[in-house]
């Protein structure tokens, strides 16, 4: 009779723990639980994605979360925001400095040559999407020998820890407008600040915006739209990048720089206040460049210089994941079309954009639907049948032959 | 609701959430009884449970509990559907010192989905519902942002002419449940997902009744003793979920008998036969607990007098507000 119905709901919900971490452990005496450092490193890309929409940079626990989630991300990354609710918000760091990013991979589509050069890193960009049956059964030995080795006659001095930023190029160039800068007093927020729109106007909000603390009431700033497609399900906002991509939109993005490494986080010392490294987050960071447009005032042109210059889409999440750092910098920049005109697509609505991303509000709720809707149904039917009389009536009383 | 040593251990927090998110809540619950009908954004926390599954009842209980509480969870009318078990179990065991109950009249905090008790809520009581969609505008705007202007205006003109259009087409108002409701002659609200039999329990209602959405992060409350009056036309009045049978019989409840409740309809897996039986798992057991005494104690005549008699007596209680 359905699960309301049926006493001891409880035992049930037992039963369904229990068999889910069951099917876990089934694979045999032969099988070894998997281990924390096994998933950060050979499912590296998954521990990526889960650290980033978990919005909270914790590797120790984001691998637990994919081990107990049984490598479902929206799961495990949810186990991170569960277990990030019960701690307070103690401080805050100063922006971080992604100019001074320990690189492991940074790529210009904008210019053959950047300063520093380009540097391709680890990447799946130019693989052949062939099988590789040899890893099938990899033994321990062969599984070692790729590591072995690995650094002789390779001159690592000669590679540079850091790379200047291609933007900062742009911007001497003269190509883009300045970086913006802190004014006093922007958190509070305002319609009409809002409508002269943050893009060529060199003005950054004093106080970002904290998703976790605030909850979103439109219009909202550029750092709450940011911040939300930071810790954004990756297919969800790949989606709706990729709507803007196909047309439904005109961003036409260049990459002007896509990096990934490691980035120091800085605290204030609890008694000197002095800045200190506390470690370092990996994290993926990607700005596009798109064509200039009309200025607010009409002319083209940025208000400090008073000529046209390129417009800037910025993302970056934690962990390295390059699909979703290039489409939040694509959705950055079509929401600030969206902010300053109105929206013509889906993808420059700030609404459809931020409501709809979060893996873990868009999954919880697509979940729910299995919950028994006994009386909500019961309503319906009740609506439905009586609508199904009126109308019975109705077609007597006209007494036609067509039903 | 009272004072509680909020350290339980080293690892575990009375109620899960830190404090700080606990202030928040109940600063956005004092805006909202401030307020009534008005929704009230917060942050809403994650919870370790599903977005969809009772968070924002479950941030507002676990905001308001304290030691010493007595707390009942009740989803679809019932204290053992699995979702309430999991909730209870989960408060439980985060909130060490509270009791439970299964039993209206003994709990000081009841939270539910989709039902309000049959039993009538007293002053010192506090009902929590759980909200999918708090904003009853979303039916004809999806943008958050003009449906806060449209609230602040009080203007519900299409929602009205929804509801004319319904007429229109169907004879009826479509809505079945989530029915648009007017708190304090402004703001209209999504009631939650309570059936339209419920939506009469919220005017005047004597007992608190606070509305958490956590994904739609939304807080807003009926104060006790507020008009709450569901949107109808002079000539349409707004009507309940109907259980009269083809001869115009009000159906019983096939367990206990009783025949002022909302009914819950099976289909027998043995017969194939359409049952009826009470959606409130509570009343219909008390119900038949007194119909039991009353047996052991009466003769069949005077059983039956007896019932109808009590029953007379509860409807109007129940439905004192008029519709029913």
């Amino acid at each position: 009779m359905g699960y309301v119905a049926i006493k001891g709901g409880g035992h049930a919900i037992e039963g369904t723990k229990a068999v889910f971490d069951y099917l876990r452990a089934r694979n045999g005496d032969d099988a070894s639980p998997l281990g924390r450092d096994v998933i950060e490193n050979q499912l590296r890309l998954l521990h990526a994605r889960v650290l980033s929409e978990g919005g909270v940079y914790h590797p120790k626990l984001a691998s637990l979360a994919i081990k107990q989630a049984q490598g479902d991300t929206l799961e495990a990354a949810f186990y991170l925001r569960a277990y990030r609710s019960t701690e307070p918000r103690l401080a805050e760091t100063a922006p971080l400095n992604t100019g001074a990013m320990r690189v492991t991979r940074r790529i210009s589509s904008a210019f053959k040559d950047i300063p520093g050069g380009q540097m391709l890193g680890a990447t799946t960009d130019y693989q052949l999407r062939l099988m590789k049956q040899e890893l099938l059964d990899e033994s321990p030995e062969q599984f070692k020998a790729v590591t072995q080795g690995w650094f002789e006659g390779l001159n690592i001095d000669s590679i540079p820890d850091t790379f200047p930023k291609v933007v900062d190029t742009l911007r001497e160039s003269g190509l883009l407008a300045d970086a913006p800068h802190h004014t006093q007093n922007s958190q509070d927020f305002k319609k009409s600040d809002h409508h002269r729109a943050q893009h060529s106007a060199p003005k950054a909000e004093q106080t970002p915006f904290d998703i976790t603390r605030q909850p979103l009431v439109f219009p909202v700033p550029r750092s709450a739209a940011l911040a939300t497609m930071s810790r954004a399900e990756q297919g969800s906002l790949l989606a709706i990048a990729y709507s803007n991509m196909r047309g439904y939109g005109d961003i036409h993005p260049t990459i002007a720089e896509l990096r990934v490494g490691y980035v120091p986080i800085y605290l204030p010392h609890p008694i000197t206040a002095k800045p200190m490294e506390i470690g370092e987050i990996e994290m993926t960071e990607c700005e596009v460049v798109a064509m200039y447009e009309e200025q607010e005032d009409g002319s083209g042109s940025s208000a400090a210089s008073n000529k046209p210059v390129f417009s800037l889409g910025y993302g970056a999440c934690f962990g390295h994941n390059e699909v979703k750092a290039i489409s939040m910098a694509i959705l950055d920049r079509a929401l600030q079309i969206g902010m300053r005109d109105g929206p013509k697509n889906p993808s420059e609505d700030p609404e459809f954009v931020l409501l709809h991303v979060d893996g873990v509000d868009s999954m919880g709720f697509c979940t729910h639907y299995k919950m028994p809707h006994y009386v909500t149904f019961q309503s319906d039917m009740d609506r439905l049948r009586a609508t199904q009389k009126k109308q019975a009536v109705k077609s007597d009383d006209t007494a036609e032959e067509t039903v | 609701m009272k004072l509680q040593e909020n350290v339980v251990n080293k690892n575990e927090h009375f109620g899960f959430l830190d404090e700080y998110a606990k202030k928040e809540i109940r600063r956005a619950t004092l805006k909202a009884v401030a307020i009534p009908g008005y929704q009230v954004p917060y942050s809403s926390r994650e919870m370790p449970m599903g977005r969809g599954f009772g968070t924002g009842g479950l941030q507002l209980t676990l905001a308001l509990i304290g030691k010493g509480d007595t707390l009942k969870v009740i989803d679809q009318g019932s204290d053992d559907s699995v979702n309430a078990v999991n909730l209870r179990t989960f408060i439980e065991l985060t909130c060490p010192g509270i009791d439970t109950t299964s039993t209206t009249q003994s709990a000081d905090l009841i939270q539910s989905r989709h039902r309000i008790p049959e039993q009538p809520l007293r002053e010192d009581q506090l009902l929590v519902l759980q909200v999918p969609y708090p904003d009853p505008l979303v039916i004809v705007e999806a943008s958050e942002d003009k449906r806060k202007q449209s609230h602040g205006e009080a203007d519900y003109s299409r929602l009205l002419v929804k509801l004319y259009e319904d007429l229109v087409k169907f004879d009826e108002i479509t809505i079945s449940h989530r029915y648009p409701t007017r708190i304090n002659d402004h703001y209209v609200i999504d009631p939650s997902p309570i059936p339209r039999w419920d939506v009469s329990k919220l005017n005047q209602s004597p007992a608190l009744v606070l509305l958490g959405a956590g994904r739609e992060k939304k807080i807003y409350a009926v104060p006790p003793y507020t008009d709450a009056e569901p949107l109808a036309f002079e000539d349409v009045p707004f009507r309940v979920e109907n259980f009269d049978d083809d001869t115009g019989q009000r159906r019983p409840c096939a367990k206990c008998g009783a025949t002022h409740t909302f009914l819950d309809e099976y289909v027998d897996s043995v017969s194939g036969d359409k049952v009826y039986r009470c959606s409130d798992s509570d009343y219909c057991e008390q119900t038949l607990r007194q119909s039991v005494e009353r047996t052991l104690e009466l003769t069949p005549e005077q059983e039956k007098q007896q019932t109808a008699l009590t029953e007379s007596a509860t409807k109007e209680v129940i439905h004192g507000h008029g519709h029913g």
